[in-house]
């Protein structure tokens, strides 16, 4: 029988959480704690069992939509119009407890909450804000952003839609591309340029030349709707205008309160796929002695857990920037680069040490390793994030 | 009725995986997350549904212990609950203390309906609820997997070991809840905001002028063992062999 080392059951030293080395959490305020712990149990019992089910036959589980907005998660950093009013730590820790279940949910949110319910807030009339906001909060419409175009997603100042004047109201053609919630959304939030410069308007469901195809067969963020939108002279009122801003600085502003979502929410996914490695490696028995104990697991690991490390305590001061009013969008970049990499790579690694297991959807990495492949991608690819960092440091712009 | 009293204790959550301080005085709290028992989480939303109900008024939760235990208590607060008590002590309290410094607050604050956890799943005492009703000289009724009042009776649904043994009992009272009762809701955001501003009331024990029991010490504390790695055995032949030789038969 061989003898394997065993664990002590006391030490000197407290044993760290492995999902949380630096004891992140310490440094919570009682609301920022709870919020986590409400989300995060919600994850445990409502999202982790029916998500794989959702991935695996390639759609969105409705049902949680209600329960989310019955929980306060949907446009949860708006002050009044039925909205939490909670701050920017506590939003980032919705999505990473939400990104730990799947980050086709935590698109869902981030969606509905920084990409049309902000956009909303920010830059609506007073009747766009007191007809959409408070519905949206309850999930009873969703909304959906049109900014990326089939031809490219990087470059959106080179933005084919176009609305026109017709008298008072406006009439927009063009098509938009790789837009969550695309064919489910009752309002989506379309970006056009018009003479004056880019302006965002509010398309409502079922307005004529308005359609809405959903993109199927993808390999990615199966538990989540992803469409094309189709603008056929679609005519809208000047009510349907967000009258706050002109200009592409409007839906950029959106993408940056997006990526700050995702940069605390791909540390979820990490830390599901770095868990599930952890438990593997203890039980799995291999050459007589469990997975854990040889030199190459430990350092993998080691590695997935700096990583994830680096990655809370980057959101976590991302967090007080943007509570203090001070966050420049290039930290943002920052962020999102950094933890999307550092989340992907995990991810990847966790997939390999599974060995035979990693490819099955028993286990979590590859679900995740697969759904990251379009976080990447989405708010901003790596290169773009770089590139933004380049230019902060160089003054250069070489997009 | 018009009050209803809740205990809720603060404990290690009962995801982690406890660990005996290097002392051997106890387990290690630092950095681990601690949540409110479970059993009183489920006692608080019973609390809550009978409010809902119209057939109480208030629902005051109260906890025994460190100035952490403030954080229980306003989750307590965001799940529903009108107002906390701390009654803060920076050492653990044993069962008849706690009793009787429930019995303080009973007699404070009159409470129709005292609800508490079956048992606290640090110590797994399961004392206090019976001791208050003790000291109280009220009915009791353990193990509620099913309450229902009407006026001043509650007949309550115990989970005993032969079965469901359902009694009837007069109000005030002591209820202590078991798993079954019901599911505890989730936070909502907007109720942690709210919760802010509910009024929560610290007071020292030692101002409580309540007699600490010290019925016992505790002497050590001691992890579970190891298990030790099994043994493969050819047979049937082998394994009765394999436990002979251990001397279990």
């Amino acid at each position: 029988m061989s003898t394997s080392p065993q664990k002590p059951a006391t030490s000197n030293k407290q044993a760290l959480n492995p999902l949380d080395l630096y004891d992140v959490r310490s440094e919570l305020s009682d609301e920022e704690r709870m919020v986590q712990d409400t989300v995060a149990r919600f994850v445990d019992d409502k999202v982790l069992p029916v998500i794989r089910d959702a991935f695996e036959k390639h759609y969105f589980p409705k049902d949680l939509i209600a329960q989310v907005a019955e929980l306060g998660l949907l446009g949860s950093s708006i002050e009044g119009y039925d909205c939490a009013g909670m701050n920017a730590i506590c939003y980032g820790l919705i999505c990473q407890e939400l990104e730990r279940g799947d980050s086709g949910l935590r698109s869902f949110v981030s969606v509905q909450s920084s990409l049309v319910m902000y956009p909303i807030h920010a830059y609506g009339s007073e009747e766009q804000k007191t007809r959409w906001l408070p519905a949206m909060a309850k999930g009873e419409a969703i909304g959906c952003f049109g900014l990326t175009e089939p031809h490219g997603g990087s470059d959106p100042s080179n933005m084919k839609t176009r609305a026109k004047r017709d008298g008072s109201d406006w009439v927009l053609n063009g098509a938009k591309m790789w837009i969550t919630n695309g064919s489910v959304a009752d309002a989506s939030i379309v970006w056009a340029t018009t003479d004056d410069g880019v302006r965002g308007f509010i398309i409502e469901k079922g307005t004529p030349g308005f359609t809405a195809q959903e993109i199927e067969n993808k390999f990615s963020l199966r538990a989540s709707v992803t469409a094309a939108l189709f603008l056929d002279n679609v005519r809208v009122p000047d009510e349907n205008v967000l009258p706050g801003v002109i200009g592409l600085k409007g839906p950029l502003s959106c993408l940056t309160q997006a990526r700050y979502g995702i940069a605390w929410g791909v540390i979820g996914a990490a830390q599901a796929c770095l868990s599930e490695v952890l438990n593997y490696a203890d039980d799995r028995i291999l050459f007589d002695r469990p997975l854990s104990h040889n030199q190459a697991v430990q350092i993998r690991v080691a590695d997935m857990a700096r990583r994830i490390t680096t990655a809370q305590v980057l959101a976590l001061q991302l967090g007080r920037l943007k509570d203090a009013g001070k966050l420049s969008p290039t930290q943002v970049s920052v962020a999102k680069w950094n933890n999307c990499r550092a989340a992907l790579d995990i991810a990847r690694d966790a997939r390999d040490l599974l060995g035979g297991a990693g490819i099955s959807a028993e286990y979590v990495p590859i679900r995740h390793m697969l759904n990251l492949e379009s976080v990447i991608t989405y708010e901003g690819t790596e290169t773009i994030h770089q590139l933004v960092v380049g230019k902060e440091l160089t003054g250069v712009n070489a997009f | 009725m018009e009050k209803i009293l809740v205990g809720l204790k603060r404990v290690v959550d009962y995801n982690v995986r406890v660990r005996v301080r290097s002392d051997g005085n106890g387990i290690e709290t630092d950095g681990v997350k601690m949540s409110i028992n479970p059993f009183d989480e489920i006692a608080l939303e019973e609390a809550l549904r009978i409010k809902e109900r119209g057939e109480a008024s208030e629902v005051i939760v109260v906890s025994i212990g460190p100035s952490e235990a403030q954080q229980q208590l306003r989750t307590g607060l965001a799940m529903g609950a009108d107002r906390a008590i701390l009654i803060e002590s920076a050492e653990p309290v044993d069962p008849l203390s706690g009793a009787r410094v429930f019995l303080e607050l009973v007699n404070r604050e009159q409470p129709g309906l005292v609800l508490l956890g079956k048992q606290a799943i640090d110590n797994d005492n399961n004392q206090a609820g019976q001791m208050l009703a003790a000291i109280w000289g009220c009915p009791q009724a353990t193990f509620a997997s099913k309450i229902d009042i009407q006026g001043s009776t509650a007949t309550v649904t115990r989970e005993v070991d032969i079965g469901l043994e359902t009694i009837e009992i007069e109000l005030p009272a002591v209820i202590t809840t078991d798993l079954r009762l019901n599911e505890p809701r989730y936070v909502k955001l907007p109720d942690i905001m709210k919760a802010k501003k509910k009024p929560l009331d610290i007071t020292p024990i030692a101002d409580l002028g309540v007699e600490m029991a010290s019925a016992y010490t505790n002497v050590a504390f001691d992890p579970p063992e190891q298990r030790t790695k099994g043994v493969m055995v050819q047979d049937v032949a082998g394994l009765v062999d394999a436990l002979k030789d251990k001397g279990l038969i």
